[in-house]
């Protein structure tokens, strides 16, 4: 069974990593709806892949929060990706197999995946 | 509609969020003896008016103002009721709130417990600056859950929300929910 002394471990590794990461880029932010709507339409799931996405490529300087309900309930789950400098991309009708391919091609290659966005599905 | 109690547990510390809560904790208590399921969300954010109170579980009653309409507590009021359960909503200005349903465990319309897991560490990771103490207890057996406890072990370049943390916080909170061999997966 797992106990929490193992956090020490993890710590160390990342006081290390820390030191390598200070180039002063700003943080990419990853913000997810989290209101009534996008809790019943999945929100928790999109926020748990997000995670376990930016722990497996090493992105500990993406920052993820959450918002409320911004009136587009139907387009929920939604998330917002603001990457310092450009606008905020909106993406809709989201998945954990979505969120992988938005992390690799949009938070690290800087290409935004306009078929997700509710750009593209407006005009569906 | 949520389909599964942690989901209402996740949407109900929403309000809790909202009210500006320093500190919230979520029980979740099964027991076969009494063949009830409690949950338990009380915050010490800014509570509610009397009047307010009893106008709150009206779906029609909200204090968003993009539309008219909130149904979070509903939803857990309905689940609960709908088993033979209780739904109770306490509230004191300044103080803070309590919601508090229970559920008939063997009743066919009982939502599954669910990702329990999920739902504490979302709200943990998304809620840094907040306190979570989460309690599930399985008849005797219960496993406790403090940030408190965690931050004290935690630094500047790992926190809380910092992705290998949550990592680790997830198995670590998974594990020990599995092993109190209740469904709360």
């Amino acid at each position: 069974m797992k106990s929490l002394a193992e956090l020490a471990a993890i710590k160390e590794k990342m006081k290390q990593n820390a030191t390598m990461r200070e180039d002063g880029k700003s943080a990419t932010r990853i913000v997810v709806g989290m209101a009534t709507c996008g809790i019943a339409a999945g929100a928790r799931t999109i926020i748990n892949a997000v995670t376990a996405e930016l722990a497996k490529k090493d992105l500990e300087h993406v920052t993820l929060a959450q918002t409320g309900c911004i009136g587009m309930c139907r387009l929920e789950p939604i998330m917002d990706v603001i990457v310092p400098g450009q606008d905020p991309v909106t993406y809709v009708h989201l998945t954990p197999e979505k969120v992988t391919k938005i992390i690799n091609d949009h938070v690290i290659n800087g290409n935004i995946v306009q078929e997700y966005t509710i750009g593209a599905y407006e005009d569906k | 509609m949520m389909n599964e109690l942690s989901l209402n547990i996740l949407d109900i510390a929403q309000n809790s969020i909202a009210a500006e809560a320093t500190l919230v904790e979520i029980d979740v208590e099964e027991d076969s003896s009494t063949d009830r399921i409690t949950i338990r969300v009380r915050d010490n954010g800014r509570g509610m008016s009397e009047d307010f109170l009893k106008a709150a579980q009206n779906p029609f009653v909200t204090t968003r103002t993009t539309r008219k309409i909130g149904l979070g507590i509903s939803f857990l009021k309905e689940a609960a009721e709908i088993t033979g359960g209780t739904f109770e909503l306490k509230s004191e200005l300044g103080i803070g709130t309590t919601v508090t349903a229970t559920f008939v465990m063997s009743h066919i319309d009982r939502q599954p417990v669910g990702n329990l897991t999920e739902t504490v560490i979302t709200l943990v990771t998304l809620n840094t600056e907040i306190d979570f103490i989460v309690r599930y207890r399985v008849n005797e057996n219960e496993f406790m859950f403090s940030t408190q406890e965690v931050k004290v072990l935690l630094s500047e370049n790992a926190s809380l929300n910092s992705p290998s943390v949550v990592v680790f916080l997830t198995e670590y909170v998974n594990e020990h929910i599995k092993s109190l061999s209740g469904e709360g997966k």
